[in-house]
């Protein structure tokens, strides 16, 4: 435990006294005001028209705001998560600080989860700026908070997955230009599979619509955990950890 | 304290250690010598637990570099050939991390890091960021890194390349100041830096080994092999050629080579049997026949010729590639 935490705290320690961090937080809190003004805008819009039509319609600030809220934020993700965890492994690789590493008594898993934690609470300081949009909403409206609570959760796993699979691209490379294009290019591969639905509901387009990433966040920001897209993100999850666990062992046999 | 026994290390193509054996015992200071690409780096990984070997074994303080590797690590003070710094990081900072990842105590790693740094004359640069020190300064955050946990062993990969003269001069002396403490392999493929640092050395040249000594045989079986360079001054007292034939007289010379010729200095060089070193012999003649010594000594030896000289023979010295050690 104290060895994950010493490497996760080097590593949020090189976060925020280099640019990326500040960088990252000021793209997300630009984009995700944007979206929170764009869609309550039209929320807001839409029900002073439906309140002047005299026929109100039922407007609901889960459904229209925070729901769609969560989606476009899972797509900034996208953009944004390889750059996190690109520097990962490549850095220290091309540092050379990676020998380092592997030469301090601690286990490979240790480096590796001290790792990815850093890159989720770098995530999670991302999530902090989009609680601030949200309490705008709760100030001014009286939304639900159990779908933003599970809408949350659906993120931060999503993001979890996405930040397992970077962290593992970013061993793979001591480039870390390379490492965020990859990173990119899958986490962009993993959102667009099910977009085949179109083609009619053949088994192929059945899985790829399971292993689409974004597909199970639908359920957790309506305030839904189902257990199946739960075990989908933990497997993701387990698989990225494992697969960097297993690139840096095989660094070491090939070095 | 370290014992090697048939290491050796296949990469994809090369095979850059090859069945090598050696041991150091506590308190050693060991120098690792050879041109580069000889396969010093990989050893050095091999010991630090960086990496397995492919066949062979290695043992550190009794325990295996493979079966055990955490003891090994714990006992291991490593500055690779590059050392392992975060440019972004300050100097205390970076050894408080590197404290904690070797275990350090909670309670200790202020005390530890202020030790190491004073030890290694950093203190001074101690709120710096790694990326604005020279590269002198890199070097000793490199080995005050090595040393933070006080281990038993310290592994140092060519510890001042790529250092100007005054940076390689205080690199040594404080190296030699922790030799007290600990057990050290240092490598390096420049002669005189084994010289000055070490008492014993391990030759290895194309993964193999050549040679097991302790650093004054090397120097002593080296310097027979040395040429002397000879200047004296006649005093009137005969010219070149005369001089030239009484050198050839003295017992233990092979060859004598007349380099320039002023009017009142005569420089030779003069080279001895293997077995033999005439310097003394060749210093008494001179005096005997009246003339003026002005200077006698032995021209530095390359590592080349140490090669030639251990592996016996030339074609397999020419692949000593390795910048040979001049000054
Ligand atoms: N990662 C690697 N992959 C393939 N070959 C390597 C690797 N590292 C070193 N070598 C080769 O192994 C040999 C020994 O290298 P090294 O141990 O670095 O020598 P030294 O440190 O003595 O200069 C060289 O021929 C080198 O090219
Ligand atoms: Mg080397």
């Amino acid at each position: 435990m104290r060895n994950i935490w010493t490497v996760c705290r080097r590593e949020l320690y090189s976060y925020f006294v280099s640019p990326i961090a500040w960088v990252l937080l000021a793209i997300f809190a630009l984009l995700s005001g944007y979206f929170t003004y764009l869609i309550t805008g039209y929320f807001v819009q839409a029900s002073l028209q439906s309140q002047m039509s005299g026929q109100p319609m039922p407007m609901n600030l889960n459904e229209q705001v925070i729901t769609p809220l969560f989606s476009n934020i899972a797509v900034i993700g996208l953009f944004l998560i390889p750059l996190i965890t690109m520097r990962l492994f490549a850095e220290e690789k091309r540092q050379g600080t990676i020998e380092l590493l592997a030469t301090s008594p601690i286990h490979d898993l240790e480096i590796v989860m001290g790792k990815w934690l850093s890159a989720v609470l770098m995530y999670c300081a991302l999530l902090l700026v989009l609680l601030i949009d949200y309490s705008f909403l709760f100030l001014y409206g009286q939304p639900d908070w159990k779908p933003v609570v599970t809408g949350f959760l659906g993120v931060l796993l999503e993001g979890g997955c996405l930040l397992a699979l970077g962290t593992f691209i970013s061993t793979t490379t001591k480039n870390q230009i390379i490492a965020g294009a990859v990173g990119f290019s899958l986490a962009l591969l993993l959102w667009i599979l099910n977009w085949t639905t179109s083609f009619g509901n053949s088994p192929t387009v059945q899985v790829l619509g399971y292993l689409s990433i974004l597909s199970h966040l639908d359920s957790f920001s309506r305030g839904v955990i189902d257990s199946k897209d739960v075990i989908y993100y933990l497997s993701l999850i387990f698989l990225g950890l494992f697969l960097t666990t297993r690139s840096l062992e095989s660094l070491r046999w090939r070095a | 304290m370290i014992q090697v026994e048939g290491l050796s290390k296949n990469y994809a193509r090369t095979v850059a250690v090859n069945n090598i054996s050696f041991s150091v015992e506590k308190g050693d200071v060991v120098g690792f010598l050879g041109p580069n690409g000889a396969g010093k780096t990989t050893t050095m990984r091999i010991l630090t637990c960086f990496m397995p070997p492919t066949a062979g074994k290695a043992t550190v303080a009794g325990f295996d570099v493979f079966e055990q590797p955490f003891e090994v690590k714990k006992r291991i003070g490593y500055l690779p050939e590059s050392p392992p710094l975060y440019p972004e990081m300050s100097v205390a900072d970076y050894l408080m991390f590197v404290a904690r990842l070797k275990n350090v105590a909670n309670s200790e790693i202020k005390r530890r890091t202020e030790e190491v740094m004073e030890r290694c004359a950093i203190a001074d640069v101690k709120p710096k960021l790694i990326s604005k020190l020279s590269r002198g300064y890199r070097q000793r955050v490199g080995l005050a890194q090595a040393i933070i946990h006080n281990p038993d062993v310290l592994i140092l990969d060519e510890p001042t390349s790529g250092l100007d003269p005054k940076q390689i001069n205080e690199t040594r002396e404080l190296i030699k100041s922790l030799s007290g403490e600990h057990t050290i392999i240092l490598s390096t493929h420049i002669l005189p830096e084994v010289e000055a640092v070490c008492e014993k050395v391990i030759i290895i040249n194309k993964g193999k080994l050549v040679a097991t000594d302790s650093v004054e045989n090397l120097k002593h079986r080296a310097g027979l092999n040395a040429a002397i360079q000879l200047q004296l001054d006649t005093a009137g007292n005969g010219n070149a050629e005369v001089v030239r034939q009484t050198l050839e007289q003295v017992p233990g010379v092979s060859k004598v080579l007349e380099k320039t010729v002023s009017s009142d200095r005569l420089v030779f060089e003069i080279e001895g049997l293997s077995d033999r070193n005439p310097r003394a012999d060749v210093a008494r003649a001179v005096v005997n026949s009246g003339w003026n010594l002005l200077e006698l000594k032995s021209l530095t030896f390359s590592l080349e010729e140490v090669f030639l000289e251990l592996t016996g023979s030339s074609a397999e010295a020419t692949v000593a590639n390795g910048k040979g050690a001049a000054a």
